[in-house]
């Protein structure tokens, strides 16, 4: 035995399994004549075992391709920017090139994920509430603030209310409506004949950025396309070249700083 | 380049969990992971440090704050409702005796400072003298943390209710 006394840290070796021989009977042995302490010892250990089994099944993973050190040593460098730093780029290309240079992601989603999944989305909330004559949109433009937290709130972004005024658009309102990939924000807009768009936004996992793509089902058509992390998609029973410059306008209004 | 793989491949799969550790976005951190592999590529003939596996998590680590800075500057959530829907539908088994919910979700409501030491030790193995060197601050920081971590995280589980916003570093004192 020896004289040190048992310490806080010697504890938390104790947990890790890292004293020597000598040091962790000594633990023990304090531990056996303390046990509320040894009750806070133990249950630090439930919680080292349970933090490995929580995050074992992700080292567990295949390993994608991206991380892939022979392809990333074999790449030129040019070629290994990460995403984020593409899209800095892009987003200044965007600015020099007008509407030009835009950034497309080179992955490939299946249909029920990202800009393909939005667009279907959009298309469902479009059928639901563009009909709706009586509450088509739960909360008013002329209550904008509280439309936004709320959004911002269940989303964990913060969206854009485009204005499309200069289109003939107005905004009527919105709600916060369910998706598969989470919670996302539709807004309304109608013009003086009562032509009504709906415009979906919400987090994208999957295509974080992506051009923007047209997309039609039976009367219905729109745009839709993702921005930093953010998918849009603007739907309509209009012609697709008739909300193109909507979509466009939209799309400038995203990348302005909020 | 053989020497390069032979020690840093076997890592990847732990560098892919602690960075989703930290940000909770499979796919942030999987970039994270890239962005981490081309600087060990970049400087691997001069780098400095024996201990490659210290080094490696030394560069993930510093990527990940700066991501974490970036995005609370810019006001932007980390989304936590990332963690892989299989790990939460298990069920607890008889040697955790938790959740895997019950401790992905409690994890997540540590302060970054606490939550970083954690993993690095519990999940990651790292020695204490390892983590002083991937966070650069002294052994007696890093014990520090880990006791008050580990606290935390108790008192999180027993009383998961009185923790429900995910604060930095505004959690409620239960006691």
């Amino acid at each position: 035995m020896t004289d040190s006394p048992i310490t806080e840290d010697d504890l938390h070796a104790y947990v890790d399994g890292v004293l020597n021989d000598t040091r962790r009977a000594e633990v023990t042995a304090y531990l056996e004549k303390h046990p509320e302490i040894a009750d806070r010892i133990q249950s630090y250990s439930v919680q080292r075992a349970a933090l490995r089994s929580g995050f074992d099944p992700i080292a567990e993973e295949p390993i994608p391709t991206k991380l892939n050190l022979r392809h990333m040593i074999d790449a030129p460098r040019q070629n290994r920017a990460s995403s984020w730093r593409a899209v800095a780029a892009a987003v200044v290309l965007l600015f020099v090139g007008g509407s030009g240079g835009w950034y497309m992601h080179d992955m490939v989603a299946s249909p029920s994920e990202g800009v393909a999944a939005l667009a279907k989305e959009a298309s469902d909330s479009f059928a639901t509430y563009a009909s709706d004559t009586q509450r088509p949109v739960e909360v008013r433009a002329d209550n904008m603030v509280q439309l936004v937290d709320w959004a911002t709130e269940r989303m964990g972004r913060k969206p854009i209310l485009p204005d499309l005024s200069k289109s003939g658009y107005r905004l009527m309102g919105g709600r916060v409506v369910s998706t598969p990939h989470g919670a996302g924000l539709m807004l309304m807009y109608d013009n003086d004949q009562g032509t009504r768009l709906v415009m979906l936004t919400r987090p994208m996992a999957v295509d974080q950025n992506r051009t923007m793509v047209p997309h039609s089902e039976g009367k219905v058509d729109g745009w839709t396309w993702a921005s930093n992390g953010m998918g849009y998609s603007l739907v309509g029973s209009l012609p697709s070249d008739a909300l193109h410059p909507l979509a466009n306008d939209i799309r400038r209004q995203g990348m302005e700083p909020v | 380049m053989d020497d390069l793989i032979a020690e840093i491949e076997p890592m990847i799969p732990a560098l892919r969990r602690y960075a989703r550790g930290l940000l909770h976005d499979a796919i942030g951190a999987d970039d994270l992971v890239q962005d981490c592999l081309e600087r060990v590529i970049a400087h691997w003939h001069r780098r400095r440090n024996d201990d490659a596996r210290a080094w490696v998590f030394t560069i993930l680590h510093n990527l990940a704050i700066n991501r974490l800075r970036q995005a609370s500057h810019r006001g932007q959530h980390l989304a936590f409702e990332d963690i892989n829907e299989d790990v939460l539908a298990h069920r607890p088994t008889q040697e955790d005796g938790l959740a895997r919910s019950e401790i992905m979700s409690a994890v997540n409501k540590l302060p970054e400072e606490q939550r970083s030491v954690l993993l690095l030790i519990s999940v990651e193995d790292l020695s204490y003298a390892q983590v002083a060197q991937v966070l650069a601050i002294p052994i007696g920081t890093v014990m520090s943390r880990l006791s008050r971590g580990r606290e935390r995280l108790r008192q999180i589980l027993q009383n998961p209710t009185a923790f429900n916003t995910r604060a930095g570093s505004h959690l409620r004192r239960v006691k």
